[in-house]
């Protein structure tokens, strides 16, 4: 595969967008700016795995990253007072610097002191349905653990989020005023 | 399949160019001259033909609308008005391009561009016939739905950038709005995907003209929920909230002008062809119909459906009113998830028993479609009773804040309970 000058062109570029972009979202001051930097970094990533050939994991990607997560960050960031205006100073501009420090010389000492071994094949034809065999096949007890997770979660924070005093269960004839409220049903 | 497939068969476009890519490998181009080419031809052809169908389509809309609301639209510049939509093109091409003084500028620009790039992309995996694709992913579904998703973030960035209070509350709402219809869209894909047991567009279209049958039929809950969160997605009415003139009078495009609104215009149209395309590809037998595609060029077979399915979405423009924030919210997350999880299951079920139980497709598809077609008739209104929608009177009322108001009213009016 390397013969092909695209793939490495390919990655260079996507590469120097992705970490480009990463860097600069700790650099911006602005946090929607940061954000937005956020979004072209995780569309970098699924660049990254398309040139691995992993095509679902890719559009993945960017389905949950680029289009979920990113929206998730830019709801705090609107709900947040100050948010809106920039990334103001922080007493733990120091430890934050050494943290990433140290976790970069880990990670880059791990990737130059590994042996990696070259694939030998060339690749993937089609990933979605293997992958989906691997999920409810071999892989069914992680994956039914991270839907209970997801699910619990969620419930979690439907708690949270409702009032004191509302979680028992609807009055049937209030709860026809939540949805389309119909002609007459003010009186009803 | 007398031309057999020559370069002069027009029916599929996709030979012509297959012809001149082998004729640039004779010459003894390298690999990736042809690919180049092929990719530069079929973006170009999209390109043209977008811009196109959009200056006709809003001469047609805005006819079409006028002539719903009793009214005349456009019939001033050209033969019937045809010239409108070049003479609004040349206006807001010349206009200034302002930006406000306090709008966060970077984003302001770019907000523009980024709507535009995903509505464009999503052509690349349609199959406008059966060589007539750019690049039928093994992914396509799952792509078209990744690359909606991004139309969220450029939206928030209009909205944010502007500064204006109507703007932010425009693009809080579509994050809301299509967040929620995102993941409907994701789950009455899904049933289609089940049925054919592939993500590529491509296998859709030849399964289900393998087996005669559109999944239109197998899946009538599922085009009713993917209609209604297209309509969403491509912000019209009735689901334009995030736009609605009279609540926050444009919403995220309120501060933009000139060529920059152009392009968020431009790019609604798009987002709304490509949501046609979706839905004649995966649910209306794409450039297929029945052996007519033999005789008829299967591109302006899907022209045709494609154009049909939009004017649906006019139609209903002109006649639907709009929903509130909150209806629209409870309308998927009450009645449109609920039912599109039933119809997964349901899918799985019939899926699982026609290959366990070694069925014909002749016997199967039918029974399938019955059942499906009345489980959705049941599920629709079964559900809507459930959960407290009554169905509407057939008596004409006066509107209720009218009344309350004290407005005087002159003949034959019942009065109210």
């Amino acid at each position: 595969m390397m013969e092909d000058t695209g793939p490495v062109v390919a990655f260079w570029i996507l590469a120097a967008i992705t970490v480009g972009s990463a860097l600069m979202v700790v650099a911006v001051r602005n946090l929607v700016h940061a954000v937005v930097y956020l979004i072209l970094s995780f569309v970098g990533i699924g660049g990254l795995y398309i040139t691995l050939s992993a095509d679902f994991v890719a559009v993945t990607q960017i389905l949950i990253y680029a289009g979920a997560i990113s929206v998730l960050l830019l709801f705090a960031i609107v709900l947040t007072p100050r948010g809106s205006r920039d990334n103001a100073e922080s007493f733990l501009r120091l430890p934050a610097v050494l943290v990433a420090l140290l976790v970069g010389i880990t990670l880059g000492y791990v990737a130059l002191d590994t042996d990696w071994s070259i694939a030998g094949r060339g690749g993937f034809e089609e990933t979605a349905s293997e992958i989906g065999e691997l999920l409810l096949d071999k892989y069914v007890l992680p994956f039914e653990i991270a839907s209970v997770l997801l699910l619990v979660a969620m419930m979690g924070a439907i708690v949270i989020v409702r009032p004191e005093g509302t979680m028992e269960p609807v009055d049937p004839s209030t709860r026809l005023r939540t949805g389309f409220a119909q002609d007459g049903e003010a009186e009803a | 399949m007398r031309l057999d497939a020559a370069w002069y068969d027009l029916r599929d476009i996709g030979n012509a160019v297959g012809a001149l890519l082998e004729q640039i490998r004779e010459w003894g181009a390298p690999d990736w001259v042809p690919y180049v080419t092929s990719s530069v031809i079929a973006i170009v052809g999209i390109l043209l033909w977008t811009v196109l169908s959009v200056l006709a389509f809003i001469w047609i809309e805005r006819r079409v609308v006028g002539l719903m609301q009793n009214r005349i639209g456009p019939n001033r510049v050209g033969p019937a008005g045809l010239l409108q939509p070049v003479a609004d093109a040349l206006k807001l091409l010349m206009k200034e391009a302002i930006t406000t003084r306090n709008a966060d500028k970077t984003l302001f620009w770019l907000a523009p561009i980024v709507v535009f790039i995903p509505t464009m992309v999503v052509f690349a995996v349609i199959p406008f016939g059966e060589k007539m694709v750019l690049a039928d992913l093994n992914v396509g579904v799952l792509f078209l739905i990744a690359i909606g998703s991004i139309n969220t973030i450029a939206v928030f960035m209009a909205g944010w950038s502007s500064n204006n209070k109507y703007a932010l509350l425009g693009a809080m709402r579509t994050i809301a709005m299509l967040i929620s219809y995102e993941i409907i869209q994701v789950l009455v894909l899904l049933g289609a995907v089940l049925f054919v047991g592939s993500m590529r567009l491509g296998d859709i279209v030849a399964w289900q003209d393998d087996y005669g049958v559109w999944l239109l039929f197998l899946q009538p809950l599922g085009v009713m929920g993917y209609v209604i969160a297209g309509a969403v997605e491509m912000n019209r009415s009735p689901m334009d909230i995030a736009e609605a003139e009279s609540e926050i009078v444009a919403g995220y495009h309120t501060e933009y002008g000139g060529i920059k609104f152009g392009f968020f215009y431009q790019a609604e149209y798009l987002a709304g062809f490509a949501i046609a395309a979706v839905i004649v590809s995966l649910y209306m037998g794409g450039w297929t119909l029945w052996g007519l595609e033999e005789w008829v060029p299967g591109w302006l077979i899907f022209l045709a459906k494609m154009y049909g399915v939009f004017f649906i979405y006019i139609w209903s423009r002109g006649t639907l009113p709009r929903l509130r924030v909150d209806q629209l919210m409870a309308f998927a997350w009450k009645f449109l998830l609920p039912l599109a999880l039933l119809n997964v299951l349901v899918v799985g079920g019939e899926v699982l028993l026609w290959q366990e139980q070694d069925l014909s497709s002749g016997e199967a598809l039918p029974l399938f479609g019955a059942v499906n077609f009345g489980l959705a008739v049941a599920l629709v209104i079964g559900w809507a009773l459930a959960l407290g929608h009554r169905r509407p009177e057939k008596v004409a009322h006066r509107a209720i804040l009218t009344q309350e108001l004290g407005a005087i009213f002159y003949g034959d009016i019942a009065p109210r309970p």
